[in-house]
């Protein structure tokens, strides 16, 4: 371990005190996280915020849907009984659509949380 | 099918289960190998493994039996199996992976620096790794028992044997290849057969499955009882019958009079075509339009039971202690999404065959109404249609796949369970982690087999689906609150998970040993969890609310290494899970 400004072998440099003041650049963000500063924690939250959001929309609309499935058979039995290519409704739809539905949902948010994280980095690389 | 070849096909299985394994110990020299298979594991194979690991024998016997008897609502099982991993993708995967937390109690410490938070959560992890297991090895008795007309005890004693094998000699390393390898062996064991069902339904000019009432013989049909069973007969039949009907010895044409009869093992019943096929009083099937339309169940509310079962599915499954295991093995959050993505394009893939058996069998196997076993349908279905040796050779390859079922999915719970064990109860005393982690294995395989000899034979998806709510009860709440929200303190969530946990077991408990009929509380009971994920949230947010001061200290700490990308360069605390057997070794 050295001190600031010490270097290994004892010597002392010695500059003039205007010389250190480019070093005293704006903390980067990502010291402002390690920090925990109100700023550091503010960028923090935003992201959580950001992914939590983009989980609950692709959540509410995929398995939102899908939970309103049963109510809808309940309250419109007509609507369980309509036939395409020889299979009811819900058979056809719980046995085969919903699959690649899901897939499709899971690939989307996938997707788009890697853009979320990608924004991010991309942030505090730029500072 | 012959009894040798159903015999070869399971001790097949259990063979190459072993010798992947073997090959993979190979690899596994650290005691970190032997945990976490050094993280090494590609995306894909990891995808695999999840899938291989998932697939039950609730999804490989139980959904196709279910469909069997009760239709529409039953299709629910495989969707929620599936979204369960949809929900687990989007809140949970990738935080869950950077947190570092190997088992759900090591994310309860590392989230909520509690130890009392810690020991709460093993013992949830055991209960349900306890009632995950319990099925699978009643399944493997009926297998076997279907297969070969062993006795019921021979099945959970041979997958039990096989499991300690593997678990003991090769840990995860060992396991993620055995698992990934039974993912493409359950569904290439699964859809060959179905092709050639298909094409047999297809050449009788694809005869409608769905009749109009109840289920009735289409030809005379001779039925072999296997297991002692009581029939429920509602319209009068004449048969032919050589045995022992209702404890007295006949041979010959008999009367069967409307009301409830016990059919005695060996027993040899000829029904006519078009007769009505009396069933086991264990079950209530449902005929004619009831069984193809939705939200027909004999149950007094079956929009309530539909809802609470979808409920227990969706938000179990994170809180599964074998699926969680698995994330740990990816390299980072990223890849444990990616992961997550192909686990939902396999099980995809799997879960549209079980519908089509459950369908045919409905058409070409209602006599398992009769004896109450509709959990045997895959087993039975390919022998059925298809004549001589090809069908003995499909019959032999449902069986491989269905005992790879039973074996995969208990060697995951067998490690997580005694991954537990091992580090929170038996570490403590035995100082040497590989042989704690051991004796944990053993001990996690004893108490569920015990209870799969002694206790009667339960629905094996009805059961899972009874684990399912147990976990989206307690780990459901846990997770969700302990990524999401800051303000979560160990107070609460050992509050909420001792609540949430304790009601939806015992409502579990109640509906297993009791059985009770009629009344509210019996779909209140059997299907719990539409009252208490609510209730273990609920409990959760109000005490921590109550108790601002044991937020943990380094929740912010938390916060950054459960949300923030590996590839930026951020103090993320020190806690780390390996430490554990690091500084033992």
């Amino acid at each position: 371990m050295t001190e600031p400004g010490r270097t290994p072998g004892g010597r002392v440099t010695i500059t003039h005190p205007s010389r250190q003041r480019p070093r005293m650049r704006p903390a980067s963000l990502t010291r402002e996280i390690d920090e925990q500063t109100g700023l550091g924690e503010v960028y923090i939250s935003s992201l959580i915020r950001s992914q939590l959001r983009l989980g609950l929309a692709v959540l509410a609309v995929s398995l939102g849907v899908l939970a309103a499935l049963p109510l809808v058979f309940h309250l419109f039995p007509e609507i369980a009984a309509v036939r395409v290519l020889g299979v009811t409704l819900p058979w056809l739809i719980l046995g085969l659509v919903v699959y690649p539905a899901i897939l499709g949902a899971a690939w989307f948010y996938a997707h788009n949380a890697e853009r979320v994280e990608r924004d991010f980095v991309d942030l505090l690389d730029d500072r | 099918m012959s009894p040798t070849l159903g015999l070869v096909a399971i001790l097949a299985t259990s063979v190459a289960t072993v010798l992947v394994g073997v090959i993979g110990i190979r690899a596994a020299r650290t005691t970190s190998d032997f945990y976490v298979a050094s993280r090494t594991v590609t995306p894909w194979w990891n995808a695999s493994a999840i899938g291989g690991e998932y697939l039950s024998a609730a999804s490989f016997l139980g959904v196709a039996g279910l469909i069997l008897a009760y239709g529409a609502d039953m299709l629910w099982f495989p969707v929620g199996y599936t979204a369960g991993y949809l929900v687990l993708l989007v809140l949970v995967a990738a935080p869950l992976r950077r947190s570092g937390a190997y088992t759900l109690p090591d994310f309860a410490e590392a989230r909520l620096e509690s130890l009392a938070a810690r020991r709460t959560a093993s013992v949830l992890v055991v209960t349900i790794g306890w009632l995950y297991l319990l099925p699978q090895f009643q399944a493997a008795g009926l297998t076997v028992r279907t297969v070969t007309g062993a006795p019921r005890w021979v099945g959970p004693v041979l997958v039990c044997v096989v499991v300690l094998i593997g678990v003991l000699s090769g840990g995860m390393r060992s396991i993620t290849f055995v698992q990934a390898f039974q993912y493409w062996l359950k569904l290439t064991a699964l859809a060959v057969p179905a092709v050639f069902i298909l094409l047999v339904w297809q050449s009788h000019g694809t005869p409608t499955i769905n009749q109009e009432g109840p289920p009735v013989f289409v030809a005379a049909t001779t039925v072999e009882i296997q297991t002692g069973v009581s029939v429920e007969v509602s319209e009068s039949v004449r048969v032919d019958a050589v045995g022992v009907v209702n404890g007295e010895p006949v041979d010959g044409t008999l009367e069967l009079t409307p009301g409830v009869h016990a059919l005695a093992q060996g027993t040899e019943v000829t029904f006519p075509a078009g007769a009505e096929i009396p069933h086991a009083d264990s079950l209530r099937p449902l005929g004619g339009q009831d069984w193809l339309a939705p939200l027909r169940s004999n149950s007094d509310y079956p929009l309530y039971s539909t809802y609470s079962l979808i409920l227990a599915l969706f938000f179990g499954t994170m809180g599964l202690p074998h699926v969680l295991v698995r994330f740990y093995t990816n390299p980072d959050g990223r890849a444990a999404r990616r992961t997550t993505v192909a686990v939902l394009g396999l099980l995809g893939i799997f879960y549209l065959l079980p519908t089509a058996y459950g369908a045919l069998g409905r058409l070409y196997a209602p006599d398992l109404l009769l004896t109450g076993r509709t959990d045997a349908v895959v087993l039975l279905l390919p022998g059925r249609l298809v004549d001589g040796v090809p069908g003995d050779a499909l019959s032999a390859l449902v069986t491989a796949g269905a005992f790879a079922a039973f074996l995969s999915t208990s060697s995951g719970l067998t490690i997580s369970v005694a991954g537990v064990l091992s580090q929170d109860l038996i570490g403590r005393r035995v100082r040497n982690p590989v042989r704690a982690f051991r004796l944990g294995a053993s001990l996690a395989l004893i108490v569920p087999i015990t209870l799969a000899l002694i206790s009667p034979s339960l629905g094996i998806a009805d059961v899972v689906g009874l684990a399912f709510a147990v976990a989206a009860s307690s780990f459901c709440p846990l997770l969700l609150l302990g990524i999401w929200w800051r303000r979560l303190t160990d107070a609460g969530a050992i509050a909420g998970l001792v609540t949430g946990g304790g009601l939806s077991t015992l409502a579990v408990l109640t509906t297993l040993v009791l059985a009770p009929t009629g009344g509210w509380w019996t779909p209140a009971l059997a299907q719990p969890a539409a009252w208490t994920m609510p209730i273990a949230f609920l409990v959760m947010v109000l005490v921590s609310l109550a108790t601002p001061r044991r937020v943990a200290k380094g929740v912010s700490r938390t916060m950054i290494r459960l949300h923030t990308p590996e590839s930026v360069d951020l103090d993320r605390g020190d806690w780390d899970p390996e430490d554990r057997w690091r500084v033992r070794t």
